[in-house]
């Protein structure tokens, strides 16, 4: 390293530098203010660009599901503004049954996951973050080893599975809830990153004040921990709705079953369901408005668990 | 000196050095890992023989109790007064022995054949012969079972060597209240373990051990338990997977995993570098709104994929909003191929996932850039350097230094983006000229899905899965090593 700093690249550099200095009157503070504003004049435009762009396609969805699909036209038409908005395509969506039956069955599966996948995942990761034992290191290779495997590949093996114990179909809702939950613990890495940060030396000292482990996991470690259950939590509420594979190979035909995704996934792509654009558009939009609001409230905690996930790897 | 002359060389020059200095230090490394597997090899050997002696020893040495838990678990836990210990290690071999007896030893005997009972109609009446999946299955978890059942008799084995000896030396053996609390404190790992790890057992592990084992049999639409059995074939799979010809998967395959890689590397990078630019952007000193700017950006991350990707692969199919007005307005005269052009699909592809990628992006990048010290870039602006500058010099080298590991895991999770190619192409545009129902914008993770789901070729969709694997496998373990900021794991505590 010492030969590498007395290179004579670096005093090449310099003269450059000075170079450049010399010739570059230095700038009169009023300029400088102006360059600085055409700056950020650019960056603006090309914020709201940005900002343009990433929004059209939601107010679009928007518009579309209040095309009545009765009086006007349910499938792809090619003008954005309905001619009349009309309520029709929500008022299918509460008078028929299937979507509210869909809804229900989602956000029965996401409660359920949100609540028990984070137990999961915080037992993993405390006790790989916290405790020193045979066998440690043998589970997170393990664990790092598996998740090499793409998750649909099980997919065959985990329907029939399932089917023995009738959890296919008519129960697929706890079936699914099954699947999700059962190896959730694998995902521990983010809150394994933020248990680390915590001193350790908390533990010690009340080890040494004679508290079982138990106690610190309860009492101290919980308390501290807040972002990341909070964090665990809204991933497993948000992960179930967007899910199709899974959902649709358990239900396997069986519409009461369905999930949200899995049905409005038919209503836009399937043939006989050519008329229900605007309804898909409808129900996306129902699907979309709680899910969003949640995840706003929540927000803090998720860029911390994003950030803190990117840097820890 | 070597060193003086590598500083005196151009840019390409070093690139080129450096390759060289990677290829030729390849043998070495490849040895060293040969012989650190043989090294692992051997401490496999020494611990298999220091088992087997201390068993032996055990037994010699051990009393008449201990003898006897040999044959009969948890008996001499029992005789020493740990009713509770023993009557549970009594019971496990109990069920075991009835499992095998009545249950999972049928199947086990089974599965070198995987089943040969034909299932045959007579009449009317169908008559059930094997069912092969079934025979697999079971099978595999009666292995686990059997390798579970040894451990424990081991496990059995020792305690009885360690409480001999404790009453030996005339010490206390634990009484069933102090092994309950301890699984609340010394033992807590275990209790907190003991339902994650069942659930990945049976969820994971015992599915994915089950589908490698399919790779090598012929289970597809034509064998198909109850109505048909299936058997071993061996590698038969993999050559039809990987060589070529019109009967084979040759040419597909080398399509898709190309494919698979490109979309990988566009979808890592391209989001990488433009979501840190509107980060850099947003984060800019005198740029006002920027909680208003994050939070337009994180819409794409907030509202389920299925609604806006689904939406959106409609607004660029031949009928929708983006032809449609481009037509009425008259820029075009037919509806340009969004979806039926490979190429066409592939950009489209590419270019949406930058509107759903961009946000993470920019959130983390955001955190990171924060991090970067301010006088880096005071005194950076006194030497004179320009925003380009300062960008190429401190901003992207710290960024790639500390998301070098995010890099890794995001490029082995768009090989695996299901989500993206699924909801807006399907996979198509379809063609004749590719073979397994595979279509121009389908990765792999897609073509196991569509192998699985519409062709039922349970074989190959398992083979695909395995190459994933080995994939994933090899870039990780290539990629790892040449990451800076990999760090022992205990200095981040």
């Amino acid at each position: 390293m010492a030969k590498r700093d007395a290179i004579p690249e670096v005093e090449t550099y310099i003269d450059h530098q000075a170079g450049v200095i010399r010739e570059v009157q230095p700038p009169a503070p009023r300029s400088k203010k102006a360059a600085e504003r055409r700056a950020n004049r650019a960056i603006y435009t090309a914020l709201v660009i940005i900002s343009v762009v990433w929004l059209a396609p939601f107010l679009f969805l928007v518009l579309q599901s209040f095309r009545s699909y009765l009086t006007e036209d349910g499938g792809m038409v090619s003008y954005l503004v309905p001619k009349a908005f009309s309520l029709d395509n929500y008022r299918f969506l509460f008078e028929d049954g299937r979507y509210l039956r869909w809804y229900t069955n989602t956000l029965t599966i996401a409660l359920f996951v949100s609540v028990l996948q984070t137990g999961m995942v915080l037992s993993v990761s405390y006790v790989l973050s916290r405790m020193r034992f045979r066998g440690r290191r043998f589970i997170m290779n393990m664990i790092l080893v598996l998740g090499m495997f793409p998750g649909f590949l099980t997919l065959i093996a985990l329907y029939f599975l399932l089917k023995q114990f009738g959890l296919t179909q008519e129960g697929a809702i706890p079936g699914l809830i099954l699947i999700y939950v059962a190896s959730s613990g694998m995902g521990y890495y983010i809150s394994k990153g933020f248990f680390d940060t915590i001193p350790k030396s908390l533990d010690e000292s009340a080890r040494i004040d004679g508290a079982t482990r138990f106690y610190v996991f309860r009492r101290i470690i919980m308390p501290l921990s807040k972002p990341i259950v909070i964090y665990t939590i809204l991933m497993g509420f948000m992960a179930p709705w967007g899910d199709y594979v899974f959902a649709s190979y358990v239900a396997f035909g069986k519409s009461d079953s369905y999930n949200v995704a899995v049905g409005l996934y038919r209503w836009v792509n399937t043939l006989d369901f050519q008329g229900y654009f605007t309804r898909f558009c409808a129900g996306g939009v129902l699907v979309a408005i709680p899910i969003t609001i949640l995840f706003f409230l929540l927000q803090r905690y998720y860029v911390e668990g994003v950030t803190g996930g990117a840097v820890k790897g | 000196m070597a060193d003086l002359e590598y500083l005196g060389l151009t840019r390409p020059q070093k690139a080129l050095r450096r390759l060289a200095a990677f290829l030729t230090g390849l043998p070495g490394r490849l040895g060293r890992g040969l012989l650190g597997l043989l090294r692992a090899l051997g401490r496999l050997a020494r611990g298999a023989w220091h088992e087997l002696r201390d068993l032996a020893l055990t037994f010699m040495e051990g009393d008449w109790k201990t003898r006897t838990s040999f044959f009969i678990m948890g008996f001499g836990s029992i005789a020493r007064g740990q009713v509770m210990r023993g009557l549970l290690f009594l019971l496990f071999q109990a069920v075991f022995l009835l499992y095998m007896l009545f249950f999972g030893g049928a199947y086990l005997a089974k599965w070198g054949t995987l089943g040969d009972v034909e299932t045959t109609r007579q009449g009317r009446v169908t008559v059930y012969g094997d069912n092969s999946f079934l025979i697999l299955l079971y099978g595999v978890l009666t292995l686990f079972f059997v390798l579970a059942f040894l451990y424990t008799w081991r496990v059995n084995v020792r305690q009885n060597r360690i409480s001999q000896r404790l009453q030996q030396a005339g010490k206390p053996l634990k009484t069933a209240r102090e092994d309950v609390a301890a699984l609340a404190d010394s033992q807590f790992h275990k209790t907190l373990l003991a339902l994650p790890t069942l659930g990945i057992f049976l969820f994971t592990i015992v599915p994915i051990v089950f589908m490698v084992l399919v790779a090598f049999t012929n289970y597809d639409y034509n064998h198909q338990p109850p109505g048909k059995l299936f058997t071993w074939v061996g590698l038969s799979n993999f050559r039809t997977m990987l060589s070529a010809g019109s009967a084979n998967y040759g040419s597909t395959f080398s399509q898709v995993l190309l494919w698979t890689l490109i979309w990988a590397f566009f979808a890592t990078f391209l989001n990488y570098f433009l979501g840190m630019m509107v980060a850099i952007m947003i984060n800019k000193k005198g740029i006002r709104l920027k909680k208003l700017w994050r939070t337009i950006l994180v819409m794409t991350i907030a509202i389920p994929q299925f609604v806006s990707l689904l939406y959106v692969s409609k607004m660029f199919a031949a009928d929708g909003l983006i032809n449609s007005y481009l037509m009425k307005w008259g820029w075009i005269s037919e509806a340009l191929p969004f979806w039926t052009n490979p190429t066409w699909a592939r950009v489209t592809i590419i270019v949406i996932n930058i509107w759903i990628g961009i946000p993470y992006l920019m959130l983390i990048a955001t955190g990171i850039l924060m991090n970067i010290p301010a006088d880096l870039y005071e005194s950076a602006r006194i030497d004179g350097a320009n925003a380009v500058q300062m960008y190429g010099k401190i901003t992207l080298p710290y960024m790639l230094f500390v998301t070098g590991p995010y890099l890794l895991t995001s490029f082995i999770g768009n090989i695996n983006n299901f989500n993206v190619i699924f909801l807006l192409s399907g996979g198509g545009p379809m063609s004749m000229e590719l073979g397994g129902n595979a279509g121009y914008t389908d990765l792999l993770i897609t073509w196991l899905y569509k192998m699985t789901v519409n062709n039922t070729d349970y074989k190959m969709a398992a083979v695909i899965g395995i190459i994933v694997f080995v994939v994933t496998a090899l870039i990780n373990v290539v990629v790892y090593n040449m990451i800076p900021s990999v760090k022992h794991e205990e200095d981040f505590q």
